[in-house]
């Protein structure tokens, strides 16, 4: 079943790039949580144990022909969807939302998975799907079906960050799957009472914080506007160069929010400065475009599509994250692909390096 | 494997789309860098200044005031530490729950805590707010071990003032509070920022900018939550200037002493250097309550005491000087040549003049009266013949010439003048006429004249020291906290009265009559070991003269006295008012008898009493005088 072609043919330069971000990710999250009280593994070694776990799964995604996900993708869009119906049954609550189901020995947050499913899904719907001209309003009523049922119980958890993520993703993929310019009116025009009505029925008081914070941080210096302010700070006060490695004044001093994770960049772009940070861009940059380059390569519709829809997982959480850290977006629970502590991330982010490498070693099979 | 159909069936879009989606991908990362580029290049510095805001913050550190000594460097004023609590109101969480704690463990009103709250708003950033001071050990106890549970809430140990004397001369060294808004405004206190101490009233307000120390500070690094991590910098305060003042410690116990708790006012001077010895106001308050927090129901009661505690009578009380203007009336009248020594008058005991009858204090009258049985039996009818022929413009004069009638500049703020009225005066004052009556009332003292204690402490000593107006003072040094001498203030003529000798031979030897002859009225101003010469005052508060009986307090006369000795060669010089003591051979003379006593005891010329052992030892030594413990032996 192995052919030797798969071993030549392996993706070397993007497992590397993942391999210098993760890297660096490790580093910056031994810095980032210095000033902790340590209690158990640090979380630089439980950074790497979960960068072995995540590997692992990504070698064993790849080592599988990406095929065979055709045949599953709806099945695992139902199952997916089960569970996140099941969440807001018997899901475990934490912090105002509920967003793990209790699995016996771990606990599972459904909606992670979903931002892989659903690139499957689409794939697999787009992958058999006769369009040349780009999807009428019509065609997109499924589609959006599809996005709309997770999205929509995602943030009934409240999840908007992910919630928003699995839109975009599936949104990307609608765009390069191509969406006729009458279809992209008349959504934007429906976008709006839409809108609307989320900000009014649907969005959380604390999401509707969030938004208003990131408009003017100023309002509330203290309280939810202060993430968004003493980032901006720690960012900037890097300057150039930074002001070097654990010596960030922001994070040692933990003026800066859950700095190993969501605001971790923002530790990063502080001990290293704009070098750092245009090295971390560059190299992101690099990793998308890659995996956009898979995608073009690719020779079958359902490959091309899986690799679009994980490079825009992929860009979309960076973007957010990045725009988030440097002030740009409203604080949103999403980390940085790679670089953010946490299993979670690591483990969808792998398996989505994994999907590449897979489409990437096998486009010569045909 | 299958679906081979499916290679890519739009190759003319996807390819086409990829590229699309490579430079959304593009555009989007150049927007991150540029707004990197934003924040790390063009905004570095004000970014990196407001990290360096966070994380360092400075404490102040008070600088201690200096101290105030006596004339012989002993202690009056100093300071000892003083916990309080402050809180830096960035650092808070929840705010109104930290001041329901602070106001239950302090014992403290919510609303003063709010207060102090709401007057730091505009403070800068992270400066500590003090919402309570002069805590107790105990409660700062209580406050750190529960730390954890009040953010943004600090201990502070500050330097206060120590009393060393309680209340002993509070009217003269002042106290302290916080600087108020409009003293922040004004350019005497332009370097001063809000929240600080300063001298209040007294030496402490007049002196401030020799007391106040300079104030230091502590740059520290802390953490998000406002705890101190480290010490970055530090600039150290330094204490304030020590004030020795002129003040003879064991002379201003005496005559606080000798006034007890009546209202009134002693002050001693050297006749020869225009030093005050002693500069007492009764009743006197505590000027401790001032600094902390004043019990409002002291505050009331010290405002609603008929005798005005919290009123620096010394410096600020304009009395009638009564009978001891006689001795300006007789000065004048010797220099203008209406009298001498051998001039006399008939006294019936009354005066007609107009339509009206000045009466004598002594209704019996005091038959032949020339100039030395006037000053001694104090006689009302000598002085208002010889006023009448003066005029009111000579009398002031003469007045003038001895310094009355306009602030003698003795280093205090807010000091009096007294009145000294002229014809003119009361033209540009009431805009009316002076009448011939009321230059009798002058020449006695009464009417419209007003002089301040400390006025008639330097008429008597320039009286003494036969014509030399020194300026009066309070501090003899500054000296800074290595010991160097800053400043002294040497004796400083202001004026000279510039009068003919046999003037002065005159007048003293009625004012030594007054003290020392049978019938003088300062009999009880007398000592044996010290001639004394003085002359008494009793001055009208209101024109009651017919009536008998108990006069109600407020009504009662002003009982005067002032003196000097030794008569042949005077060295100090005592004005003495007792408000409402109603004789001032009773009642004021008895005060400045004690305060001379103790002055020419510190001199070792009178022998202190020894305190009697135990045991009786045979064959003691018989003590010169007994101390005059309780003034209560009237005549």
């Amino acid at each position: 079943m192995f052919d030797r072609r798969l071993f030549t043919n392996f993706d070397w330069t993007l497992l590397a790039v993942v391999m210098l971000i993760t890297a660096f990710g490790v580093i910056n999250i031994y810095s980032a949580s210095a000033s902790y009280r340590e209690i158990g593994t640090p979380y630089y070694l439980k950074q790497l144990y979960w960068i072995v776990a995540g590997l692992s799964l990504c070698l064993t995604v790849c080592s599988l022909d990406y095929h065979m996900l055709e045949d599953f993708a709806y099945w695992l869009y139902g199952a997916v969807l089960m569970l996140l119906v099941l969440v807001l049954l018997i899901g475990k609550t934490s912090m105002g939302a509920t967003r793990w189901i209790h699995l016996g020995f771990f606990n599972m947050q459904p909606s992670e998975p979903m931002k892989i499913v659903i690139i499957m899904t689409f794939a697999r719907y787009f992958s058999r799907y006769p369009i040349f001209k780009g999807l009428t309003l019509k065609e997109l009523v499924y589609p959006l079906l599809l996005i709309g049922a997770p999205a929509l119980l995602i943030m009934k958890q409240p999840d908007l960050g992910t919630a928003v993520l699995v839109s975009m993703i599936a949104g990307t993929m609608l765009l390069f799957v191509g969406v006729r310019w009458s279809a992209l009116v008349t959504l934007f025009a429906a976008a709006v009472p839409i809108v609307y009505g989320a900000w009014n029925f649907v969005l959380h008081d604390y999401q509707k914080n969030r938004i208003y914070n990131f408009l003017n941080p100023d309002l509330d210096p203290l309280g939810s506007g202060y993430h968004i302010i003493q980032s901006k700070i720690a960012v900037g006060s890097g300057a150039t160069l930074g002001k070097g490695f654990m010596q960030g004044t922001q994070s040692q001093l933990r003026f800066l929010p859950e700095q190993h994770t969501d605001f971790a960049f923002s530790v990063f772009a502080e001990e290293w400065g704009f070098a750092g940070c245009l090295l971390m861009v560059t190299l992101y940059l690099f990793l998308i475009l890659w995996g956009l380059g898979i995608a073009k390569r690719c020779n079958d519709r359902f490959g091309s599509l899986l690799a679009v829809g994980v490079s825009a997982m992929l860009f979309w959480h960076i973007v957010i994250n990045m725009g988030m850290v440097i002030g740009l977006l409203p604080v949103v629970g999403v980390p940085l692909p790679f670089f953010s502590y946490g299993g979670t991330s690591m483990v969808t982010s792998m398996v989505g390096v994994g999907i590449l490498l897979n489409i990437s070693m096998r486009r010569f099979m045909f | 494997m299958k679906q081979p159909q499916n290679i890519l069936p739009d190759d003319d879009g996807g390819g086409r789309r990829i590229i699309g989606l490579s430079l959304g991908a593009f555009a989007l990362f150049f927007l991150l860098l540029s707004r990197l580029w934003y924040l790390q290049v063009v905004n570095a510095d004000d970014l990196l200044n407001q990290s360096e805001n966070n994380r360092l913050r400075f404490v102040p550190v008070a600088a201690p005031r200096g101290a105030i000594l006596d004339r012989n460097g002993k202690v009056l004023v100093s300071n000892t530490p003083s916990f309080s609590v402050a809180v830096i109101p960035q650092d808070v969480k929840n705010k109104e729950q930290l001041i329901d704690n602070l106001a239950r463990h302090l014992n403290l009103d919510r609303k003063e805590i709010e207060e102090k709250w709401a007057k730091g708003q505009g403070r800068a950033k992270y400066y500590p707010l003090v919402v309570a001071s002069g805590i107790t050990r105990d409660q700062m106890e209580f406050l750190e071990e529960n730390r954890l549970s009040l953010s943004g809430v600090n201990m502070e140990m500050k330097p206060i003032r120590a009393y060393t004397n309680g209340a002993l001369a509070s009217h003269l060294l002042g106290y302290l509070g916080e600087i108020s808004e409009e003293e922040l405004n004004s350019e005497r206190y332009q370097e001063y920022n809000a929240g600080d101490y300063v001298g209040k009233s007294g030496i402490e307000r007049s002196w401030e900018q020799y007391l106040h120390g300079t104030d230091g500070g502590r740059q520290i690094e802390v953490d998000a939550r406002g705890r101190f991590l480290r010490t970055v910098e530090e600039t150290g305060s330094s204490v304030g200037n020590t004030v020795l003042l002129t003040i003879d410690l064991d002379m201003q116990k005496v005559a606080e002493q000798a006034l007890g708790d009546r209202a009134g006012a002693a002050v001693a001077m050297d006749v020869n250097s225009g030093e005050i010895l002693a500069f007492a106001s009764a009743p006197d308050f505590d000027p401790a309550l001032f600094t902390g927090r004043m019990p409002p129901e002291v505050w009331k009661k010290y405002l609603e005491d008929e005798r005005h505690p919290l009123e620096n009578k010394a410096l600020k009380g304009m009395y009638p000087p009564g009978s001891t203007f006689k001795i300006i009336t007789a000065i004048a009248g010797l220099e203008e040549g209406l009298i001498d020594e051998h001039s006399g008058i008939e006294c019936p005991g009354y005066y007609k003049f107009g339509n009206g009858t000045f009466r004598c204090w002594d209704k019996k009258g005091h038959g032949h009266v020339e100039l030395r049985k006037a000053l001694r039996e104090s006689c009302d009818v000598y002085f208002y013949k010889l006023a009448e022929r003066l005029g009111v413009n000579r009398i002031a004069a003469y007045a003038k010439r001895f310094g009355m009638g306009a602030p003698l500049g003795i280093g205090l703020d807010n000091e009096k003048g007294g009145v000294i009225p002229t014809e003119e005066w009361k033209l540009k004052r009431f805009g009316k006429k002076w009448f011939q009556g009321e230059t009798l009332s002058v020449g006695i003292g009464q009417g419209y004249v007003l002089a301040t204690p400390v006025q008639l402490a330097s008429m008597i000593s320039t009286v003494a020291n036969e014509g030399t107006i020194y300026r009066p003072h309070l501090v003899r040094k500054v000296i800074d906290s290595d010991g160097k001498v800053l400043q002294e203030f040497s004796p400083q003529v202001i004026g000279k009265a510039g009068l003919k000798p046999q003037t002065y031979r005159l007048v003293k030897e009625g004012l030594f009559a007054v003290v020392n002859e049978p019938r003088g009225t300062g009999g009880m101003a007398r000592l044996y070991e010290v001639k004394v010469a003085g002359k008494t005052g009793s001055s009208q508060v209101v024109k009651l003269r017919d009536s008998k009986g108990d006069v109600p307090y407020r009504f009662r006369d002003h009982a005067l006295f002032v003196a000097f000795a030794p008569y042949e060669k005077p060295e100090i010089a005592v004005a003495v008012i007792v408000e409402h003591g109603e004789h001032g051979g009773s009642a004021a003379a008895p005060v400045a008898a004690r305060i001379l006593r103790s002055y020419f005891e510190g001199k070792g010329v009178i022998r202190k009493p020894v305190p009697k052992p135990v045991l009786q030892e045979e064959g003691g030594e018989s003590v010169a005088e007994p101390d005059p413990g309780g003034e209560s032996g009237s005549r």
